[in-house]
């Protein structure tokens, strides 16, 4: 069974982290996954470096910049994914814009996945339907799941279109806006999140975008099965380091 | 073969909507209805009297008499530097306003490298009282001082992009990600032929004036309605566009689309597309775009700031693929040097982005009884410092 689906499996609110690889120094991609599996996170997101990441605000864009710079390629993620399920027991979910995947040669990308151990990806400019006519097939050979965003201006008949074709989870977007941290969540994102909880959707939901503490951590999981913090935490990471992901964590779950 | 765009928004291999979800209900509201809207009576009727009484359409078929002679050719200039604005960019921007407006839309974004687009936006947005924000590269933003001033006089907001490196390219990311904030009163009007499906065809047919024009003018000058060669220059590449439109499956016509070299095709610092970039995704697009081995997009460069996109849109890929178009790529110099040739035999000073197709006249050869249509795309006047630099005027 995917590790994801195992995951979400266990009776609990689900807690997981985005970073992006190669930041804040180039080695610190292994002792990040297990800083963050010791201190109790459920899942993680790998972020693949891109230069033009539309769908990111100014945190994540700046800490890609940076991976970047200091020398973080697709090839230097793989090597560092190596040996990672000898460490790591969590799912992990490689996360990254889709022209650096192609230019690696889609197959060749998904084979090197599965054999460091990546259980699905999230490639926020491949669209569903593309995915479903093209790639599925190759995602399924391999094991890999995929995982795909939903936004408050998703149409209904989409939502469901994205719920058959997905597993995993999907990928809630908390509000209309590129990632980034906000402090409150309002109505409309409380009346979103339970718009979509009572669809009764069969792929379990986790919202991300704008989680940045306990308050919307909690609101964000209240009607879904967890939430995903990226820019919080990549924040938190090049303030405070690698060594302190603990305080980070609990700081969220307490 | 067909050149246009298929129904799934496809030239050949290229184009498409590479987008995230978030930006799928904007882009969808606009593939359902920009064929509908534009082909109601009303909305004709709206775009061609803009593009007459405002624009000053149509824009002059010019017999370049000076330089047929010495090329022992016949040459035509297509007169869009003569469009208000300065550009054949309005064009554009009239259609994507009107559109904008029968959509509801309250609030128009834009991107700009040389402002040029940004000027043709923010002109339109004034005609119309709608509230205008331009993202225009922190780099460029300092380089194209007059254009910034243009807009702000416009009643546009200027906003500097401070990601990446700072130019067009990032102006667009921020421009999208405006979009992506702001789903349901915004509409982008993107500059050129690139970008999701539908907007290089919706921007390709808002320039096809450009060569529907030039079927009647030829047919009056020459009693024929196609030229033997359409020659522009290509940066995102909607000028050509415009030029090639009502030429694409006439095969009668040759096509020649000329791109900038920069200091040189190998030199690093170039933007010729069809020679250094390989298939990927940029701005929503499949096409052909500059990238390193990793697939990081690369910065290109020339001369020219409105040539220096590192991708050019997918009708375009399509065209160098299936070699229904030629692509040539000129240096920085050649460029320069022909802006002052065509000021100094045809009275016209060229934007430099423009002399960059006339520079075709000497990497090919034309016999003396072919028709040459060029696309005179825009004038000068904004380049008057890089001019003044580089020829100690």
């Amino acid at each position: 069974m995917n590790r994801i689906d195992q995951k979400f499996k266990e009776d609990k609110k689900l807690l997981s982290l985005y970073f992006s690889a190669g930041f804040p120094n180039l080695e610190d991609t292994v002792p990040i996954l297990k800083n963050l599996e010791a201190a109790g996170v459920d899942m993680v997101e790998i972020g693949l470096p891109f230069s033009d990441p539309l769908a990111d605000g100014p945190t994540i864009q700046e800490s890609s910049t940076q991976a970047l710079r200091n020398g973080m390629t697709t090839e230097k993620l793989f090597s560092q994914l190596e040996g990672i399920r000898e460490h790591v027991n969590i799912p992990l979910v490689l996360m990254g814009y889709f022209n650096p995947m192609m230019q690696y040669g889609i197959e060749k990308f998904l084979a090197r996945c599965a054999a460091v151990g990546i259980d699905g990806l999230i490639i926020p400019d491949l669209p569903v339907d593309v995915y479903h006519e093209q790639y599925k097939t190759l995602f399924d050979q391999h094991g890999l799941y995929n995982m795909f965003l939903i936004t408050p201006q998703t149409p209904e008949n989409r939502i469901r279109y994205i719920d058959q074709v997905s597993n995993g989870f999907i990928y809630m977007v908390s509000s209309a806006a590129v990632t980034g941290a906000q402090s409150t969540f309002g109505n409309t994102q409380t009346d979103y999140f339970q718009r979509i909880a009572q669809m009764n959707l069969t792929t379990p939901t986790v919202v991300g975008f704008g989680i940045s503490n306990a308050a919307t951590y909690q609101a964000a999981s209240l009607h879904s099965r967890g939430a995903i913090i990226g820019s919080a935490f990549i924040k938190f990471l090049e303030e405070k380091g690698v060594d302190k992901i603990g305080k980070f964590v609990r700081s969220i779950r307490d | 073969m067909n050149y246009n765009v298929d129904e799934k928004g496809y030239y050949g291999d290229f184009g498409g909507a590479f987008i995230p979800e978030m930006l799928y209900p904007n882009v969808a509201e606009l593939r359902e209805s920009y064929l509908k809207i534009t082909a109601e009576p009303d909305f004709k009727k709206e775009f061609d009297a803009l593009l007459k009484e405002y624009v000053g359409r149509p824009t002059p078929l010019y017999f370049a008499k000076r330089l047929s002679e010495r090329y022992n050719t016949k040459i035509y200039l297509k007169r869009e530097d003569l469009c208000h604005t300065g550009a054949h960019k309005v064009n554009n921007t009239i259609g994507q306003i009107l559109l904008a407006k029968r959509l509801g839309k309250t609030r128009i974004i834009a991107e700009t490298g040389a402002g040029q687009h940004g000027v043709a936006t923010a002109t339109v947005c004034a005609l119309m009282g709608i509230e205008c924000i331009v993202y225009m590269g922190e780099l460029d933003i300092k380089r194209q001082a007059p254009n910034v001033a243009r807009m702000k006089m416009l009643g546009a907001e200027v906003r500097s992009a401070q990601s990446g490196s700072k130019t067009l390219k990032d102006a667009t990311n921020e421009a999208i990600r405006d979009w992506i904030n702001n789903p349901v009163n915004t509409h982008y009007i993107i500059g050129s032929v690139v970008g999701p499906h539908p907007y290089p065809d919706m921007v390709a047919r808002f320039q096809s004036v450009i060569s529907e024009e030039t079927k009647g003018q030829l047919q009056e000058l020459e009693g024929r309605d196609y030229p033997d060669h359409v020659i522009a220059c290509v940066g995102g590449g909607s000028n050509a566009a415009g030029l090639y439109y009502h030429y694409l499956n006439d095969e009668r016509v040759n096509i020649i689309a000329v791109e900038a070299a920069g200091k040189g095709i190998d030199s690093g610092e170039s933007a010729a597309t069809s020679a250094l970039g390989k298939e990927g995704i940029i701005h929503g697009s499949k096409t052909l775009l500059m990238q390193t081995p990793d697939g990081q997009i690369t910065e290109p460069y020339s001369i020219s700031a409105g040539l220096d996109y590192p991708g050019v849109g997918p009708m375009h890929a399509h065209l160098f693929r299936t070699r229904r178009a030629e692509f040539i790529s000129i240096p920085d110099q050649e460029a320069m040097d022909w802006g002052l040739t065509l000021s100094q035999m045809e009275g016209i000073i060229p934007a430099i982005e423009t002399a960059h197709a006339f520079a075709a006249l000497d990497v090919r050869k034309f016999g003396p009884q072919e028709i040459i249509v060029f696309n005179c795309s825009g004038r000068g006047d904004k380049d008057l410092d890089t001019y003044i630099d580089y020829f100690k005027l």
